[in-house]
């Protein structure tokens, strides 16, 4: 696919976040995102996958403007979110990965006042019928499920018409049905032009919606392309046991992996830490000459 | 896509708009809580029938109620921007509330604003409550203490607003909810607030005087009965 260069509704470029100090680190700052680098385009999905404490969540929280990034610079449809007012934040929704949704509220009365936060809200029935929110509207929040409970963070995400859309996790506690009903709504707003980035630890989601995929680990970006794209990099038909995979190790740094597996692109974003993409079984381990060891996977079905 | 395609470009409704949504969303919250309705109008005024009833204030004005009212007033801030907003944006914050709202056009500020506004709100229907609750049991206000009095109120109520912040930001809100609970009863009862300094123990006498329970109590009862 062709990353057009012109007005990405978010650019992020080289992206530090300390957190601390921390007592655990006797003091220290602990350096949680560690330069990432991405870009999302209007009417595409945008994909951060990897594993959870993989700086997915810190990413997309600087990107919102809820943290303070220590290092780097972000741009979120030109402006900096770190110092933007209501105008920026009017054009951008936000679904958090814990909802963000008082336990007391009900969902109508809920949606409702938020949307009076914007000058043209989505017509609230539309909305809520859509999300099949009407069957749960005066539900208190603490009744509902999981499921319900993503819908109506969904919901209160799109009430202001954004045209950026930030989804943290969407599949999280979805049954079969909401996802289908979550996944065909997101495909619908992006062919309408919004601009979607969501975070994922599934490669399965990633498939299924994303546009472009950045893998991210450890803080850093560690691959980045079309889901065809990341696929394509196997040599290997995706059957069997065997399936394309990004798995990422730990090892003594300067290591030559590519040498000990077959068939498979490694990089190395920072010492000691290695990312393989290939045809390869989720208990892939190197047999390495001293002793490294697989640290987390990210594994494409 | 229907009615819903993506707008040119959106914009958020007006501050003063956005502000007064969050005020009376707010405020209507507290209102339907059980727990926030007793602490705010049921206890405060029990605590006005006390006084009328027990010898507590006697001596000290022209009746126990004229002394009564404007500590139970005084009361009725420390219960609704204290102990009310402590424990609501306690648990807003640990639900994300709080989060989610700083992405929305409303924002930080909204936010505090709207929960300033929401304490007003609140606080205007305790003392239209507690006054004519403390009028049926012969309260005779002082024409010239009610401009004063109300400021005082106001200004009583931004404070303890912001300590009640102070409290739900800082631990978490288990704790907030035991915290501001039990300074609640200490403060209301031996902090100054409604019975004046000169009738506590001498060992909470010392101390009274630097508290903003024995600070708002003191000045409200100046207000309306003229200078001590």
């Amino acid at each position: 696919m062709v990353r057009s260069p012109q007005s990405p509704v978010l650019s992020i470029h080289g992206l530090i976040k300390d957190v601390g100090p921390l007592s655990s680190l006797d003091g220290k700052m602990l350096r949680v995102v560690s330069g990432v680098s991405l870009i999302a385009e209007r009417g595409q999905v945008t994909a951060l996958l990897g594993a959870n404490g993989a700086g997915k969540t810190t990413t997309l929280e600087c990107a919102q403007g809820l943290q303070k990034r220590s290092g780097g610079s972000i741009s979120l449809l030109g402006q900096d979110p770190a110092t933007a007012g209501a105008g920026l934040r009017s054009r951008v929704g936000v679904m958090l990965q814990d909802g963000g949704l008082p336990p007391s509220a009900r969902p109508l009365p809920l949606l409702r006042h938020i949307a009076g936060l914007y000058a043209r809200p989505w017509p609230l029935e539309d909305l809520v019928g859509r999300l099949g929110i009407d069957t749960f509207s005066r539900t208190s929040v603490r009744r509902l499920s999981g499921g319900q409970k993503q819908r109506l963070a969904l919901a209160a995400a799109l009430i202001g018409r954004p045209e950026v859309l930030f989804l943290d996790e969407p599949s999280a506690g979805l049954d079969p049905q909401s996802r289908q009903l979550v996944f065909d709504l997101i495909a619908e707003l992006r062919d309408s032009g919004m601009g979607i980035i969501l975070t994922t630890h599934l490669m399965d989601d990633a498939q299924r919606l994303a546009d472009y995929v950045y893998i991210i680990d450890g803080g850093r970006n560690v691959a980045e392309g079309t889901v065809q794209e990341l696929l394509q990099r196997s040599p290997v038909p995706d059957q069997g046991g065997e399936h394309v995979r990004t798995l990422v190790f730990e090892a003594p740094a300067g290591m030559d992996l590519a040498a000990v597996l077959d068939g498979v692109e490694v990089s190395e974003p920072r010492a000691g830490s290695y990312s393989v993409t290939g045809a390869l079984t989720p208990g892939t381990s190197p047999h390495w000459p001293n002793g490294g060891k697989r640290r987390a996977s990210c594994r494409p079905r | 896509m229907s009615s819903a395609a993506i707008p040119e470009m959106q914009q958020p409704a007006s501050l003063v708009r956005r502000v007064l949504l969050q005020g009376k969303y707010e405020a209507l919250t507290m209102l339907r809580n059980g727990e926030q309705l007793i602490l705010a109008v049921v206890l405060p005024l029990l605590a006005l029938v006390g006084l009328t009833v027990t010898p507590f204030l006697d001596g000290m004005g022209s009746s126990r109620i004229n002394v009564a009212v404007p500590g139970i007033l005084a009361l009725c801030a420390m219960s609704t921007a204290f102990t009310g907003q402590g424990i609501a944006t306690g648990f807003d914050r640990r639900y994300g509330v709080l989060r989610f709202l700083s992405t929305t056009p409303l924002g930080r500020g909204g936010l505090i604003a709207g929960k300033v506004l929401s304490v007003l709100a609140v606080l205007c229907i305790q003392v239209v409550v507690v006054g004519l609750a403390a009028l049926a049991l012969g309260w005779q206000p002082t024409a010239a203490g009610w401009l004063p009095g109300l400021a005082l109120l106001a200004l009583g109520a931004a404070a303890f607003t912001a300590l009640g912040l102070l409290v739900a930001g800082t631990v978490r809100p288990e704790a907030t909810l035991a915290i501001t609970n039990l300074l609640w009863i200490l403060l209301g009862a031996m902090g100054g607030i409604v019975i004046p300094a000169e009738r506590l123990p001498a060992a909470a006498q010392a101390i009274v005087h630097f508290l903003p329970s024995g600070a708002l109590g003191e000045s409200m009862r100046a207000a309306f009965l003229g200078a001590p």
